[in-house]
């Protein structure tokens, strides 16, 4: 019976590679998603089958074939419910089930932990514990930023919390070890978790709204490392194996969204930005802000060749990426090439502007990256930024004292003639000013998304 | 801990290849499909809950706050399963939907 079980895992650990691997080709992603799904199910099934093979039936396995049914169900139900704009929380909400999974799995082991006398094992244990607790509330807090709430604390307790407790968490495990410190593995881990829950609140909480895509990357990457822990504790590779390939690619793709803000992990997890002269306040009087009327834009839509959208968060926010998807379609109608340049940070995680566009039907090859477009910049018309700021400030290019100064932006100033829809002169998540603003191409639309674009859609209408 | 090592010899370099095996995989994904992965990564580590399985079968059947502990556990992990690929699942069907309409 163990064969059957460690061929359904040896299948299960190829199912992920192959689907995690198709995940990654546009036309194969759903296939992908599927493999994976399906090794998963069987691995897990043959499990439940198979641990309870020489027992007879008892409350246990009744227990865990409830859990199991209710959680395929529940899990069902908010996957189908959730809105695309909420797929970040929903996506950190999973997160964190997992993170809490390998944390209670941690307490109990403890508890009847067979391995005596060998400390490397239970320390694998202790680590499996801590990762998964800092995972669990670490989620749950950027479910909450995520929800565009901002959790109210005092920057610098939460910074000294911080370290305190992380210091706890190194120095506590070393002491036992050594026998300084006399607790039960039990004590231990039970001590260890509470902290390792309060470690997750305050490492998340200084971490801003912005920089949510490395967040939510690195807490992913977390988990699976909490679970690869977990599989050298029971010897399962197929725990080992997901484990890994999420932790390590995860990692990799909190790397590439840093690299994107040009700011390294550690700027990052200490929710800092480089120290900025504050010149920019100064300079905010100076900028030579010209507006343009719903009109005036719509006549320059319909008289143009080729046009592009920026999009940012600001418009996932409004709601607004239908009626984006329909002004591109009026657009369409008369012959106007209409594009769309994501900055790969845009949104709250990496990817999901390209998500919200989809579910608006915007075909796939209008998505171009910032990457293929930025040098061909002149040759578009009218470029429309709408809920962008930081991403197309030219002050990361030519003002060395700004602190995003570097980052790798979308040349939106290149083009023949901007147009920002914005509510107010606010300032983006950077708190900088925006010399977008100012430049003589540029025009500014002061409304919601929203109402600007239905505007423009019944206007282009009754143009046509 | 030289002891620890040589009894886990199989498993440590599994998990060293296992590492670059999850790096290369996804060094070449195009951003459009950084969402997907991700949340499909986040379906994929669910996986723990074959350790809860495990955890929870050893659980003697009078322990009554282990048992319950042990259910919130394994329903955790089924949730992070499901959630997670059919989250994925719907993420792409927007994909794919939009391309056959095409």
């Amino acid at each position: 019976m163990t064969t059957i079980l460690d061929i359904s895992y040896f299948i299960a650990i190829l199912s992920f590679i192959i689907g995690l691997k198709y995940l990654s080709f546009p036309q194969k992603a759903k296939l992908g998603n599927l493999i994976a799904g399906i090794g998963m199910t069987v691995a897990i099934l043959l499990t439940i089958i198979i641990s309870f093979y020489q027992q007879t039936i008892n409350t246990n396995l009744v227990l865990i074939l409830i859990a199991v049914v209710l959680g395929t169900v529940i899990g069902q139900i908010m996957a189908k419910k959730a809105e695309m704009t909420k797929m970040p929380q929903l996506v950190s909400f999973f997160n964190a089930m997992g993170g809490g999974c390998a944390l209670l799995l941690g307490i109990i082991e403890a508890q009847q932990f067979h391995e005596a006398n060998n400390r490397m094992a239970e320390v694998v244990l202790i680590a499996a514990m801590i990762i998964g607790a800092i995972s669990f509330t670490g989620s749950f807090v950027a479910y909450y930023k995520l929800g565009g709430k901002e959790v109210p604390a005092n920057r610098s307790l939460v910074l000294v919390l911080s370290r305190i407790t992380l210091l706890f968490l190194i120095v506590i495990p070393v002491l036992v070890s050594y026998s300084f410190l006399d607790l039960s593995l039990a004590q231990e881990v039970l001590v260890l978790a509470s902290i390792a829950l309060v470690y997750g609140i305050v490492f998340v909480i200084p971490i801003g709204g912005a920089d949510m895509p490395v967040v939510i990357s690195l807490l992913n990457s977390l988990t699976g490392m909490a679970t690869a822990l977990a599989g050298i504790m029971f010897h399962n590779l197929l725990m080992i194996s997901g484990g890994i390939l999420v932790g390590s690619a995860g990692i990799l793709l909190t790397l590439l969204m840093c690299k994107a803000m040009n700011r390294s992990l550690w700027n990052v997890l200490s929710g800092k930005f480089k120290k900025s002269g504050g010149i920019n306040s100064a300079n905010g009087e100076e900028l030579d802000i010209k507006t343009i009327t719903i009109g005036e834009l719509s006549t320059q839509l319909a008289f143009a060749n080729k046009v592009a959208i920026i999009p940012g968060y600001g418009l996932a926010v409004a709601q607004a990426q239908h009626l984006c998807a329909q002004l591109d379609a009026i657009l369409e109608k008369k012959d106007v090439e209409v594009h769309y340049i994501i900055h790969p940070v845009a949104g709250r995680m990496p990817g999901h502007m390209n998500v919200l566009l989809a579910e608006a039907d915007v075909s796939y090859d209008k998505l171009k990256e910032m990457d293929d477009v930025n040098h061909e910049m002149k040759s578009y018309d009218l470029v429309i930024v709408i809920g962008a700021n930081d991403v197309v400030n030219p002050a990361a290019e030519n003002d060395s004292s700004s602190p995003i100064y570097g980052m790798p932006i979308i040349k939106a100033y290149e083009a023949k003639q901007v147009v920002v829809i914005k509510r107010g002169m606010s300032k983006g998540y950077a708190g900088v000013e925006n010399n977008l603003f100012g430049v003589p191409n540029c025009r500014m639309l002061f409304t919601d998304a929203k109402v600007a674009l239905n505007e423009i859609n019944n206007e282009l209408k009754r143009i046509s | 801990m030289l002891e620890f090592i040589h009894g886990n010899q199989a498993s440590i370099y599994f998990i060293i290849l296992s590492i670059f095996l999850g790096i290369e995989i996804i060094s070449n994904v195009p951003a459009i499909l950084h969402t997907p992965l991700m949340s499909g990564a986040n379906a994929i580590h669910g996986v723990i809950l074959a350790g809860a399985i495990i955890v929870m079968q050893q659980v003697p059947a009078d322990d009554y706050l282990n048992l319950t502990l042990g259910f919130i556990a394994v329903l955790m992990g089924t949730l992070n399963i499901s959630g997670g690929f059919f989250v994925t699942g719907r993420i792409l069907s927007m994909f794919s939907a939009k391309k056959a309409t095409k």
